[in-house]
């Protein structure tokens, strides 16, 4: 009873000849038939941002966007985002300052944050607040996710002693730091 | 060091149990009782479907007790007669199409002759409401010091107050899911879970199988806050059942809707105090009631109640405290654990009820908390004597310093004189939290833990404790490498698959660092002592570890060690006294907020959160879990409500359950005191659950600062605050 549609995808820059249900999203398609899983099923009603992937540059919800509609145009996720065994910055970022934590909201966390940066590559924290407000993390309280996008912009635009203060990450004056 | 659990995360290349590929198997699906209450009279499966592509699983295909194993046997698997909440599970369903498979869920019909639901457990049941025991009453515990009674009597001031504390759903980001297989003669289960041997025992109880026929294995966690403690024992038994019946790998993933409505929350709390004072401030008697709405089944109700009553005096001393609390039946899904597990609730109401005195005795709040602040050698409700080496009064103090909560009061003075629409206000509370099991949960867990050496000179650490977004694996190698003076590439940790791992017991109760790492400690020194030479570390021990392989052949170095109480620790369940927890770790905190009297909305302008926790062993996991946990508790605060109908759920969306967002958090300013632990790994005190205890009351503080209303019932969403106004 289902209808199916054949289309070529252009996922992380390679081309990708796919056959799928016609009403299928953008995510069932990106996990089931390109079985890139790092783009997640968090509430599928577009609702918590765990799914965002880049569709010509622009943050998605993936889950919300009907794969034949896809045709043509460049899409990017997770997987994509290394370069060759180098970290993206944001992902660097991400893990010295330990912002993923149980790392399901990781993945949309960070193409939201790539968006950012293309467009604004010295955000203040407010306008990264506000770019990720549509990115939940049940986590880290998102402070450490914040820090992380103002370290990764710092170190995009060349700004070699970019990034938060120390005070900043790990709070003022504490007797007896641990390790 | 570094985090070790981030790499594959940041890559998209962890498998989550919904990640895992599935190319043979069948999708599971669950059809749930519509009503809350009443007899199964029948389940029509719809002609328009072709069932037998399906696989059709009921009560009747349970091989073993049709109960879920935990401390009563009362919640079935599948009902089989009757039901008692909304979305029980009734029948089960598999089909190799995820979507034909979700469709069919919706032509099953179950019908239900409805009984007359107990929904409110503030009330007490009618004659036709009883459904457990005589009274509807899951679990009734007091804990008694000195004599209240008199004590009220005599006092100078007598204070009453009535708290109230909604459900709160956890809203990990990823939803429960678990895969099943059959391997051999083993029944084979992975997924999103806390405890891999709660899930072990619920399915040899409900499969009717040997220990040894059962597998667990817990996949990466996308969260779990306590979600994942019990209910994954429900989940892990259908498929279980599914992959039993059709002979083939079944994955079952709940999507955001069903995980909403039918998976636990945390328990909806009623709370009053009477508080004798004399006109000092001073504490003279303490005697509070407690109800916690349970659901319709026992689950964990009794043991989250305990832990609510033990914290439900404060961190403050009080000679005279009975402490009276029930937890009890209603007709709605069943409430369970949730980070802080009964405390946020307990504390939430003491807090309030400390500012009320303060502002009947005309007093600052800062200075009755100080005055009444357990010291050293002084008890608590239970008998506890708390001789830690923590200073509490400094804890206080260096919260209202980082806060400038003097400054801050006269600050918004200012602004609400020059503002017309606009009020700022600062609240404080102090609170604590006890670390493990309470009582001798710990002994009765009896935990063990393990190291094994490799041949290389490696060692691996097994537990059945597991990485959920804390840190567990960053910790558990720091705790190993550091025991051992290896570098932490000389560490690694186990799956726990209960297969491989023994009991440690599960990841709960802030217990993971505090008694499971002092585990993995011992267990480090009983290998090492094998080796002949205690004192070895580092490159040496490597070497004799390699040296030993060479000369034993197939044989296997290893260390165990089981949990042991500290040593002059003692509990009596019965009358409730003694030592409820080998440790408290104490916090203070600080809510500045500003509330918008348009639209009574209130933000959160700025947190201060001060903790001792014996000792930080990790600075940026320990920051994590305080920033993380006060942004919890200001959601439960604030903007988290639960919407009932017919004791289910009917706002299981996020669209209209609202979790904080980033745009919502504001800044967070972490710090901490140490006073070492001596039972603890390297002193540490547990650290997981305190930051959540902290906020809320903290928050509704700094509403009633700026507002001048009184609240006492949590969330202060703006229809609450706006019948505050009115007098409601």
């Amino acid at each position: 009873m289902d209808r199916y549609t054949t289309a070529t995808l252009r996922v992380n820059g390679q081309d990708l000849q796919v056959v799928f249900p016609t009403h299928h999203t953008l995510l069932e398609v990106l996990r089931e038939e390109c079985g890139l899983t790092g783009t997640k099923h968090g509430c599928e009603l577009g609702e918590c941002g765990t799914c965002t992937v880049l569709v010509d540059g622009e943050p998605v919800l993936s889950c919300l966007a009907l794969t034949a509609e896809m045709e043509g145009r460049s899409i990017e996720t997770v997987e994509g985002l290394q370069d060759g065994n180098e970290l993206h910055p944001l992902q660097a970022a991400f893990a010295d300052l330990g912002a993923a934590q149980c790392g399901y909201c990781t993945p949309g966390m960070l193409m939201t944050a790539t968006a950012l940066l293309a467009e604004n590559d010295d955000p203040s924290a407010d306008e990264i607040r506000t770019a990720l407000a549509g990115n939940l993390c049940r986590c880290t309280g998102y402070h450490k996710i914040i820090e992380a996008v103002e370290w990764a912009a710092g170190v995009v635009r060349g700004d070699a002693g970019a990034g938060p203060a120390r005070e900043v990450l790990f709070g003022s004056s504490v007797p007896g730091e641990g390790s | 060091m570094e985090r070790r659990e981030g790499i594959s995360k940041l890559l998209g290349r962890e498998l989550y149990i919904d990640d895992v590929p599935m190319d043979r198997g069948l999708w599971g699906a669950t059809v749930r009782s519509p009503s809350p209450r009443g007899r199964i009279r029948e389940v029509r499966f719809s002609p328009d479907v072709n069932w037998d592509e399906f696989v059709v699983v009921d009560h009747r295909d349970i091989p073993g007790e049709n109960h879920v194993w935990l401390i009563e046997s009362d919640q079935p698997v599948l009902a089989a007669d009757s039901v008692r909440h909304v979305h029980e599970p009734v029948v089960l369903l598999a089909h190799h199409s995820r979507e034909m498979v979700h469709r069919a869920v919706r032509s099953v019909e179950v019908i239900v002759d409805p009984a007359p639901p107990v929904l409110d457990f503030r009330l007490p049941p009618g004659a036709d409401g009883i459904q457990h025991g005589t009274d509807n009453v899951f679990s009734h515990i007091v804990i008694r010091k000195g004599d209240v009674d008199a004590a009220l009597a005599d006092a100078p001031v007598v204070i009453e107050g009535t708290y109230e504390t909604g459900a709160q759903e956890h809203v990990y980001l990823e939803n429960q899911g678990m895969v099943a297989w059959i391997d051999g003669d083993v029944v084979v289960v992975k997924g999103s879970l806390q405890c891999p041997y709660y899930v072990h025992a619920a399915l040899t109880h409900g499969l009717g199988r040997a220990e040894d026929r059962v597998r667990v294995i817990q996949s990466p966690t996308g969260g779990g806050f306590g979600g994942k403690e019990e209910y994954p024992s429900v989940l892990a038994l259908h498929v279980a059942l599914l992959a039993l019946k059709a002979g083939a790998p079944v994955k079952m993933i709940y999507d955001r809707p069903e995980d909403m409505a039918a998976t636990t929350k945390r328990h909806p709390a009623w709370i009053r105090h009477r508080t004798g004072v004399d006109l000092d401030g001073r504490l003279l008697a303490q005697a509070v009631e407690v109800v916690f709405d349970g659901g319709a089944y026992v689950t964990l109700s009794p043991v989250v109640l305990s832990r609510g009553l033990i914290h439900a005096g404060g961190p403050y001393a009080c000679d005279n405290v009975r402490i009276d609390g029930r937890a009890v039946l209603t007709n709605s899904v069943p409430f369970g654990a949730f980070r802080g597990f009964g405390a946020p609730q307990t504390i939430f109401a003491v807090e309030r009820q400390m500012d009320k005195i303060a502002e009947e005795l005309g007093m600052d709040p800062v200075e009755l908390r100080r005055m009444n602040l357990i010291r050293e050698g002084q008890s608590t409700a239970t008998g506890q004597i708390i001789r830690d080496g923590a200073d509490r009064l400094e804890v206080l103090d260096r919260a209202l310093d980082l806060s400038a909560y003097r400054e801050k009061q006269e600050e918004h003075a200012r602004f609400n004189a020059a503002h017309e629409d606009l009020r700022r206000g600062v609240g404080l509370s102090t609170y604590f939290h006890g670390a493990g099991f309470t009582g001798g949960g710990e002994v009765h867990l009896s935990s063990v833990a393990k190291v094994e050496a490799r041949p290389d000179g490696r060692i691996e650490v097994l537990t059945s404790n597991i990485e959920m977004g804390q840190g567990t694996l960053t910790i558990f190698t720091q705790i190993a490498s550091e025991s051992l003076g290896l570098e932490p590439d000389d560490v690694v940790i186990a799956e726990a698959d209960t297969f491989r791992v023994p009991n440690s017991g599960p990841t709960v109760a802030s217990r993971t660092v505090m008694v499971v790492g002092r585990l993995i400690e011992k267990a480090c020194a009983d290998l090492v002592a094998k080796l002949g030479d205690s004192d070895l570390r580092g490159p040496d021990l490597k070497q004799a570890i390699v040296d030993w392989y060479r000369k034993h052949s197939g044989g296997v170095l290893d260390g165990a060690a089981r949990y042991e109480p500290p040593p002059g620790t003692s509990w009596d369940e019965d009358s409730y006294r003694g030592d409820a927890y080998g440790a408290f770790a104490w916090g203070a905190c600080v809510v500045e907020v500003e509330v918008d009297l348009r639209t009574l909305g209130t933000r959160v302008l700025d947190v201060v959160a001060v903790q001792e926790v014996g000792k930080v062993l990790n600075e940026l996991l320990a920051r994590g879990q305080i920033q993380g946990g006060v942004v919890q508790a200001i959601g439960w605060a604030l903007m988290e409500e639960c919407v009932w109908s017919d004791g289910a759920m009917v706002n299981n969306q996020l669209t209209n359950y609202m979790i904080p967002t980033s745009d919502d958090v504001p800044p967070i300013r972490v710090d901490f005191l140490e006073a070492p632990y001596a039972h603890g790994t390297g002193g540490a005190k547990g650290i997981g659950e305190l930051p959540v205890d902290g906020p809320a009351p903290a928050v509704a503080a700094a509403i009633e600062a700026a507002t001048g209303t009184h609240p006492r019932v949590i969330p202060v969403t703006p229809e609450r605050l706006m019948e505050l106004y009115d007098g409601a």
